[in-house]
């Protein structure tokens, strides 16, 4: 590891509650929750948005069905990438279209991911409208995309790199902020 | 994990590790092929030609189908309609088609290793589509993806091939594909199809059709090329037809799991029933079906991303 730990912005308690408040909001702004179905961008978005369908049914009763969106294949650095990625499985076994689809992505950096997903989510269907949910919005966006549902804004620098780590696959609830030691 | 070849010339060359991540590659983009819009946009702006020395429609179509759906570009050259005909060699057309700038050449010969001297002198990725009787890898890896698909492991399993082992690249990149993962091969046919040598690839040779099948999984019937039989390879289509055609009563000495496979074009009442092609068991046509998402897989791992490094 090159890279050290800087700081520890959110705990498990801390990212429980913003997913609840998120929950929350959604529900205000989506009269229809049966018309809301959610796509998780691999592999910490997948998570994420099983815990806010999880968090809908405590609520309101209603089972938000989950998708797994993989975007390697419509990456715009795909021919700059040192190395490959390996693609994964894309896995929407409902029909999203005019269906109000909540994207949903761990951290949003650049704004290209999200690019990607919904250039895919096109391929897929003809969603009705579509919203994003990010955990963690650390800003410099090169794209004019934003979220309408943040966890947390978090004011960063290039260099650093943010890291969601999440019980199912990480073992732990936790964002942290590491640094690069060394400059290559 | 990371593909490290810049041709896919042969099987022989490909690790079991290679080999697990076409087939993973592969299971991503299969479900592609089931979407209404059955394009993305990974390969946009590549150039791949299609040069094909000899007939094929599976082959040729299937690569076609992979690159379109990976958003490349792709040209199909015969050589029916080329200069070919008009003398031009393998070389100067290669090095014509270069000038162009193409980015993958995918090429089928009746020399076996025809692409391999290609890959010798030109600058793109160069895939084997079939080289006289020497390997037709993809062929190999999809017939191998569409066993995995259905049977648990290869460890352990039976593979029984049938027929012009003699003549058939598709025979030797599976035997060398099945070596690889695990499998145990047996091979049938009449003898002057079937030559004692073969054993030396560590696979079983059988005269006996309805020996070599019993407890067999999979059994992989080929094509009787009719085009070579005026050399008198076997005394009439009847009698290969009585000693080594599939026909329901045989299927049933199987495993009752036993799947039926065949590379195609079938000739139905000669290696193969109607019956027999055409029931449950066979998965014939899902090997078709899983040509796409393989060729696709191999498109996807030798042209993404930037020039690497690579071992070959």
């Amino acid at each position: 590891m090159d890279e050290k730990i800087k700081a520890r912005v959110m705990d498990a308690s801390k990212i429980r509650r913003s997913l609840l408040r998120m929950t929350t909001e959604i529900i205000e702004r989506n009269r229809n929750l049966n018309n809301l179905i959610i796509v998780g961008i691999r592999t910490r978005g997948i998570y994420i948005g099983k815990r806010i369908s999880q968090l809908i049914k405590e609520i309101e009763n209603v089972e938000i069905p989950v998708g797994v969106l993989d975007i390697t294949l419509y990456r715009d650095d795909f021919a700059e990438l040192e190395t490959q990625h390996m693609v994964q499985k894309t896995e929407i076994d409902f029909p999203i279209s005019k269906k109000d689809v909540l994207l949903i992505d761990d951290v949003l950096f650049t704004g290209r991911t999200i690019r990607a997903a919904m250039d895919s989510l096109f391929d897929i269907g003809r969603p009705q409208t579509i919203q994003l949910l990010v955990l963690i919005d650390r800003g410099h966006r090169e794209l004019p995309i934003r979220a309408d549902y943040v966890g947390k804004s978090l004011p960063t620098s290039r260099r650093e790199i943010v890291q969601v780590q999440l019980k199912e696959i990480d073992d732990t609830d936790e964002v942290l902020i590491l640094e690069p030691t060394a400059l290559k | 994990m990371e593909f490290k070849h810049k041709h896919l010339l042969d099987i022989q060359a490909l690790s079991p590790e290679d080999i697990a991540t076409v087939f993973e590659t592969a299971d991503s983009f299969l479900e592609i092929s089931s979407r209404e819009v059955k394009k993305v946009p990974t390969l946009r702006g590549k150039t791949i030609v299609n040069l094909f020395f000899e007939p094929s429609t599976r082959t040729r179509s299937s690569f076609e189908l992979a690159a379109k759906r990976l958003s490349a570009d792709i040209l199909n050259f015969s050589k029916q309609s080329s200069s070919v005909v008009k003398g031009e060699t393998l070389k100067d057309t290669v090095l014509n088609l270069e000038a162009m700038n193409p980015d993958a050449l995918i090429i089928r010969h009746a020399s076996s290793g025809a692409p391999h001297y290609v890959a010798g002198f030109c600058r793109s990725h160069v895939i084997n589509a079939g080289d006289g009787s020497h390997e037709h890898p993809t062929q190999a890896l999809l017939d191998a993806f569409t066993i995995r698909r259905h049977k648990k492991s290869f460890e352990n399993l039976k593979v029984v091939i049938v027929g012009d082992i003699l003549h058939s690249r598709v025979a030797r990149s599976n035997i060398f594909i099945l070596r690889k993962l695990g499998a145990k091969t047996v091979l049938v046919g009449p003898p002057t199809l079937l030559p004692q040598e073969f054993t030396k690839f560590e696979v079983e040779v059988d005269y006996d059709l309805d020996h070599a099948l019993k407890d067999a999984d999979v059994v992989m019937m080929l094509r009787i090329q009719l085009e070579r039989q005026q050399k008198s390879f076997f005394p009439s289509l009847r009698e290969y037809r009585n000693l080594f055609c599939l026909t329901k009563e045989r299927i049933g000495l199987a495993k009752k799991d036993a799947i039926i496979m065949h590379p195609g074009p079938i000739n139905r009442g000669v290696e193969i029933t109607a019956e027999v092609a055409d029931s449950a068991r066979s998965v014939i046509l899902e090997q078709v079906e899983n040509g796409v998402a393989v060729r696709m897989a191999i498109l996807y791992l030798l042209l993404g991303g930037k020039d690497r490094e690579t071992t070959d």
